[in-house]
């Protein structure tokens, strides 16, 4: 049975419910604690970037399972502005040196699958899996 | 993989079981040297807490409840942490990238300054021409025809590094394609001016002298954009006079013309072009006087052109600590006895 736990994201109080419903899954799954806290950063990123720069979004978190693997998928969605330039917000050094933490490139390098999809002025989906080693 | 993590483990362990029993410094110096293996086995810190909080449970058996708690905010830290390395090693990486496309970059901006010697026997010419970067914003030319006149340049793009390399590189191809004006300083700097303007944004300007050398009749015909001036030594009177320089810098205004200035030179008599590099040299802080930079030229009269511009520079990057602050770049051009 896949549960899938949904989190609106309008204010900081739905970055840590995502957080928590996060590391909740994390563990149930069998993620370890350092693993269980790559997780619980990257929601925290994906999240923070939603209610910086769309305002509202939702965050989906689910257990995923392909190819006898079992990891933790994460989704963040919302109707905001999207991403003019993709490549650019990709790139090291770019959101961080304005001190907005880890960036996409951070939630890349904690997540094993990453993926972006944005069209301008209609929103933006980014989807993030971790599989269990 | 897990073998590795397993005796990572069982190391670490010993580490810490005889740090906590002897505190002795050889147990620190071994996790001094332990930190660089795991750093370059691209352990994160949070993996390393983890494997501290491992051990210690293990090694301490009633470990207060309290103190495992504590790690999770420390674990939540270290993520921060290992994040920014991971960034920081992979801006090293693209640094290392460019630092190798800008060589070969600079290997071909030399490729575009002339290399063989001038072998006219009434002449003794000597060029050094050093970037501040790896890029240069600074470009000469020199050139002997088949009648043996010679033409030389010194031209500096006001700024530095790439752009100004890139103005550079269009100064010696528009100057290539203007072969029939190579006797005429006045009407090459006005073409030159035309493409510099239609060519390269209105923020960025060029200043430039061209000058040819005529050695059956010993004169120095030349014109000038708005650059530094040159000077010529007089032999007979032990003295440097400054040239004439008149002309707006190229690239500012569509018709410019440019006066031509003419020196005859007597034997030992030279003529010194350089770029603001030279003149913008400091001594404690303060800029160089152009009566210093000529002082320092007598000082190796004497020697070859080429030695000399050598020396000159040699003495001004030591005064400024080898640090350059501009493109340099000196040019002397003497009549032989």
């Amino acid at each position: 049975m896949q549960v899938q736990t949904h989190v609106d994201i309008n204010s900081e109080w739905g970055i840590v419910a995502a957080r928590q419903a996060g590391r909740k899954l994390a563990r149930e799954v069998g993620f370890g604690s350092v693993d269980q806290a790559r997780i619980t950063t990257a929601i925290s990123e994906l999240a923070r970037n939603i209610y910086l720069y769309a305002k509202k979004g939702q965050i989906h978190i689910e257990e995923v399972h392909r190819s006898g693997k079992k990891g933790v998928k994460i989704a963040a969605i919302d109707n905001g502005p999207g991403i003019k330039d993709i490549r650019k917000v990709m790139e090291d050094g770019y959101t961080t040196s304005g001190g907005l933490g880890a960036g996409l490139p951070g939630v890349k390098r904690l997540m094993d699958e990453f993926a972006i999809d944005s069209v301008l002025n209609e929103g933006t989906t980014i989807t993030a899996i971790k599989w269990l080693r | 993989m897990e073998k590795t993590k397993l005796s990572l483990y069982q190391y670490y362990r010993e580490m810490l079981k005889n740090y906590i029993k002897d505190k002795s410094e050889l147990t620190l110096y071994s996790a001094q040297q332990f930190s660089k293996e795991m750093i370059e086995k691209d352990m994160s810190p949070e993996e390393m807490v983890s494997l501290h909080l491992s051990v210690l449970k293990e090694l301490i058996k009633d470990l207060p409840q309290e103190v495992i708690d504590s790690y999770d905010l420390l674990l939540e830290i270290m993520i921060g942490y290992g994040l920014a390395h991971r960034e920081h090693l992979s801006l090293r990486d693209r640094q290392r990238q460019l630092d190798s496309e800008l060589t070969v970059a600079a290997r071909m901006q030399k490729s575009l300054l002339p290399s063989k010697p001038i072998t006219v026997d009434e002449l003794d010419f000597g060029i050094v021409s050093v970037p501040a970067g790896k890029m240069s914003g600074d470009y000469y030319h020199y050139m002997e025809d088949d009648n043996g006149n010679i033409g030389v340049a010194v031209a500096d793009v006001i700024g530095k590094g790439v752009p100004a390399a890139m103005s550079m590189s269009m100064i010696k191809y528009a100057m290539d394609s203007l072969p029939e004006q190579r006797l005429q300083p006045a009407g090459l700097l006005e073409n030159l001016n035309r493409v510099v303007e239609r060519n390269i944004d209105s923020d960025m300007f060029i200043t430039m002298v061209y000058g040819t050398y005529d050695p059956k009749l010993h004169h120095f015909y030349y014109s000038s954009a708005g650059h530094e001036p040159g000077f010529v030594y007089r032999a007979s009177q032990n003295k440097f006079e400054n040239m004439d320089t008149k002309g707006l810098v190229l690239g500012v205004s569509s018709k410019v013309n440019y006066k031509e200035y003419v020196l005859e030179l007597n034997p030992g008599d030279f003529i010194v072009l350089l770029s603001d590099g030279v003149t913008e040299s400091r001594i404690d802080g303060e800029f160089i006087e152009r009566y210093q930079i000529t002082q320092l030229i007598k000082k190796y009269i004497h020697l070859p052109a080429q030695a000399m511009v050598e020396q000159v520079y040699r003495e001004l990057e030591k005064i400024q600590d080898f640090k350059l602050k501009d493109d340099f770049t000196l040019l002397i051009l003497r009549r032989n006895v």
